[in-house]
């Protein structure tokens, strides 16, 4: 607030009011309702439900393909942070550097940013098709044969290079305009101190640069966790059961396919505590990078 | 830093190592949708047998017509046309929405003597913990109960339901200078001409800012477009493309390809454009906002 707020009772009202009631209406009466619904068993006929207790979890806990889902969002969302963040680095530290065309590399590195993920997972599904793609016909040409939606793993791999993809512009842009912000001052003091490069990028930049990475790490899990829903849905190609598919996947094709209510929110629930805890780490580290800075 | 490093000698090593890198690394952005204009501008027959095609045809203009005005879908109803338009009207009016809401919410949090501001602001901010996809199901099901399902605000109000845009605003107004709202106040400006006459001119920067950012959000929403519009009336392009692939996969026929991607071209290019037309705007408001 400021010193010389305005003090009309009402006026200020009416203006948060607008904001406040569809957060009301659209995000804590669903989330309520997530959690609620979560200790009810719903019955498959759409007769009314039971409550059922913490039954939704140990279901959870205990099935075997909640468990497969959850390795592979582990892995996928571990692999397409850690690539995605390691490509954007590499790029973004030489197109700091380089003094022609500087601008044209920005540009041709960051438009992806705009691409939306179901439109990425379309492009990438035909690209990795069986009959038409050409990577496919660049894997038979060294003996593999790549099936994308029928074998698990070679679907896992092109979500993985898909989602990859359409990460590397945010963290290109990020780490860019994090390198740029380094003072030169600090960048000739370097200089000075140390002829290697690779020395100065570990011993100087690759520090000052950490508040900025480990915020994007917090944006590329959520990103993998969630935003690559577009990606998935496309490249599963309507047959999610054999397919690779991320916790958030399976939230959805459980509550709308299976019509398992409960099991799908119990899942909501627990993907809720994922968020909060990272954004908590996350809330932690800005509290930290006051200090850096 | 390359300021001092380069000496007289025109061209090193080192420097076209990081030409190359950033080169490849540009065509590796590029490639796919080179392929894609390549690949609109044949015909059907000739992508189901040979592939995809790396060079230019002849068939671009007439698959681009065809993906517009064609009538396609289950119900033979939806074409390119209304598609776009119903893309424009969400990217549009969750942006706009976005920052009318949110430029309200973040005036009366900051420039009002207010009980109930900060527990008003942790209200709003709690939002930002929990994406849309997270609650999805009791989402669909609370919108779906209020009779929303299939209408323009069922599509573009519940995703107005997260703080990003307050948040913003706060910290934006926060760094406006305590004597411009001083002098007004002396000169016997209210907190409506204050806001109109001052405030609003002064965040124009940043208003065009989040529009971008939020129109391209909007555009590109997928998840809940797909799940709130079963009418085809009301497809966005985004969410068309569902629809596409499973016309080409479930498909007898010879699958309509060119006009698969035509459409998908369709779906990328006005964020596309937007992004790189307006670019110093966007990433100046992308990094502020994500601070």
């Amino acid at each position: 607030m400021k010193r010389a707020a305005f003090s009309q009772p009402l006026m200020p009202v009416a203006l948060l009011m607008p904001q406040l009631i569809i957060i009301a209406v659209f995000f804590y009466w669903p989330a309520w309702e997530a959690i609620y619904s979560s200790f009810f068993l719903q019955d498959p006929f759409g007769f009314g439900s039971n409550y059922v207790g913490a039954d939704n979890y140990t279901r959870l806990a205990k099935s075997s393909e909640y468990g497969k889902v959850a390795g592979f969002t582990l892995f996928f969302t571990v692999v397409v942070t850690f690539l995605s963040l390691g490509i954007a680095l590499l790029l973004a530290v030489k197109a700091d550097k380089v003094i022609r065309g500087a601008k044209t590399y920005r540009t041709l590195l960051m438009w992806v940013y705009a691409v939306a993920p179901p439109v990425a997972g379309f492009l990438g599904g035909l690209l990795f098709d069986q009959n038409i793609g050409p990577i496919t016909d660049l894997f038979a040409f060294f003996g593999y044969n790549l099936q994308i939606g029928l074998n698990y793993n070679d679907t896992a791999f092109a979500m993985i290079v898909v989602s990859v993809w359409k990460q590397i512009p945010v963290n290109f842009i990020f780490l860019l305009s994090g390198l740029q912000s380094i003072p030169v001052a600090v960048r000739e003091a370097a200089l000075i101190d140390n002829k290697s490069g690779t020395r100065r990028f570990w011993d100087i930049t690759f520090p000052l640069l950490a508040p900025t990475a480990f915020f994007l790490l917090i944006i590329n899990i959520t990103y993998a966790l969630f935003d690559t829903f577009g990606v998935i849905d496309i490249m599963v190609k309507g047959n999610p059961a054999s397919n690779p598919i991320t916790l958030v996947y399976k939230v959805y094709t459980d509550g709308f396919r299976g019509n398992d209510l409960g099991g799908s929110s119990a899942q909501s629930v627990v993907l809720m505590v994922l968020v909060l805890l990272l954004t908590v780490m996350q809330f932690r580290m800005l509290e930290r990078r006051i200090h850096y800075t | 830093m390359t300021k001092i490093t380069r000496n007289k000698k025109p061209i090193r090593l080192n420097d076209i190592v990081d030409h190359a890198i950033l080169i490849l690394g540009g065509l590796l952005m590029l490639f796919p949708v080179y392929l894609a204009f390549t690949t609109t501008s044949h015909d059907n027959i000739t992508l189901s047998r040979e592939g995809l095609q790396f060079g230019f045809g002849d068939q671009m203009g007439h698959n681009f017509y065809a993906a517009m005005f064609e009538k396609g879908g289950f119900s033979e109803q939806i074409d390119g046309t209304t598609m776009l338009m119903n893309s424009l009207i969400l990217g549009i009016g969750f942006a706009v929405g976005k920052i009318v809401l949110s430029m309200a919410a973040a005036y009366a949090i900051v420039y009002f003597r207010l009980r109930f501001a900060t527990f008003a602001f942790w209200v709003i901010f709690t939002t930002i913990l929990l994406p849309l996809e997270v609650r999805i199901l009791p989402s669909y099901e609370v919108v779906t109960g209020l009779g929303m399902a299939n209408t323009y605000g069922g599509l573009i109000v519940p995703l107005l339901a997260s703080a990003t845009g307050t948040f913003f605003f706060r910290q934006f107004f926060l760094s406006v200078p305590e004597e411009l709202v001083e002098a007004a106040r002396i000169d016997g400006a209210g907190p409506g001409k204050f806001f109109i006459d001052i405030l609003v001119p002064l965040s124009r920067t940043m208003i065009a800012a989040i529009f971008i950012i939020m129109f391209v959000y909007g555009w590109n929403q997928y998840l809940w477009p797909t799940l709130i519009t079963t009418d085809e009336g009301l497809f966005t392009l985004v969410r068309g493309i569902k629809q596409i692939t499973q016309s080409i996969y479930e498909g007898n026929q010879i699958p309509e390809y060119g006009q698969a991607w035509a459409l998908a071209i369709i779906a990328m290019l006005p964020p596309v454009v937007i992004v790189i037309f307006f670019q110093s705007w966007f990433v100046k408001g992308l990094v502020e906002s994500e601070k």
